[in-house]
């Protein structure tokens, strides 16, 4: 399964990309992700342990199971306001 | 009304667009760009967002702060792309027949988007340096940052 992440602010700049691509075997779960994300990406390093993920707009936890045309985002800790 | 705009906020919209014959309190939070975080000086902070997730997240806290308190209406506007020092990031306006509903509504919007509205910031030091606010996450040791674009 392909998923496309999006990334944000210290997120996008370490990979220097605003959307990275992830090959996972299915089934696959939030914290397959994760772990994916670090092997692929270990630049992200600083960041671990702090990456929630987004799917469909809504944060989700490590369990969550992922689909192929779901949309994907890292979001590390915000910092609006 | 939620509103994420690259324009400057102006707190007299905000505040007009809460007026009502049935309030007797509005309340009006503006975050500003403040100049020392523990010392250290910044000259300006650039902001980004995710534009969809922002925007659905912030109705999301629209519809549980109308919910929670009896509210005639309310405003959240917040800013992105680059702001200088004094200029204000977010405004909450919240009207309700008595002070404390919106007193109380304003401090839980604003706690509560600062906690869940997935919105970045990052510091412009005065030291030549830039930043990424990620609270809870140690800072690299050097960082060159550069923000990205975000067009809601």
């Amino acid at each position: 399964m392909i998923i496309d992440v999006k990334m944000f602010a210290a997120a996008r700049q370490y990979t220097s990309q605003a959307v990275v691509r992830v090959e996972l075997e299915e089934p696959a779960n939030v914290s397959d992700l994760k772990v994916a994300l670090l092997q692929q990406f270990p630049q992200l390093e600083p960041l671990a342990g702090h990456l929630t993920i987004a799917v469909d707009n809504d944060y989700v936890d490590d369990e969550h199971l992922l689909e192929e045309n779901s949309e994907v985002a890292v979001i590390p800790p915000v910092s609006g306001g | 009304m939620i509103e994420l705009v690259q324009q400057p906020i102006d707190a007299g919209r905000v505040l007009a667009h809460v007026a009502s014959n049935e309030a007797g309190a509005v309340v009006l939070f503006l975050g500003t760009t403040r100049q020392f975080t523990r010392q250290r000086e910044t000259l300006s902070l650039d902001y980004e967002c995710y534009p969809e997730m922002a925007t659905e997240k912030l109705q999301q806290l629209e519809a549980e702060a109308r919910r929670r308190w009896p509210i005639v209406d309310l405003a959240i506007v917040h800013r992105l792309g680059h702001l200088e020092l004094g200029e204000a990031s977010v405004a909450i306006a919240v009207s309700s027949p008595h002070r404390q509903d919106a007193f109380e509504a304003g401090t839980w919007l604003i706690d509560t988007l600062k906690q869940v509205v997935p919105i970045w910031k990052q510091e412009n030091w005065a030291d030549g340096t830039s930043q990424w606010v990620h609270p809870g996450v140690d800072p690299p040791e050097s960082p060159l940052n550069q923000p990205g674009e975000c067009k809601p």
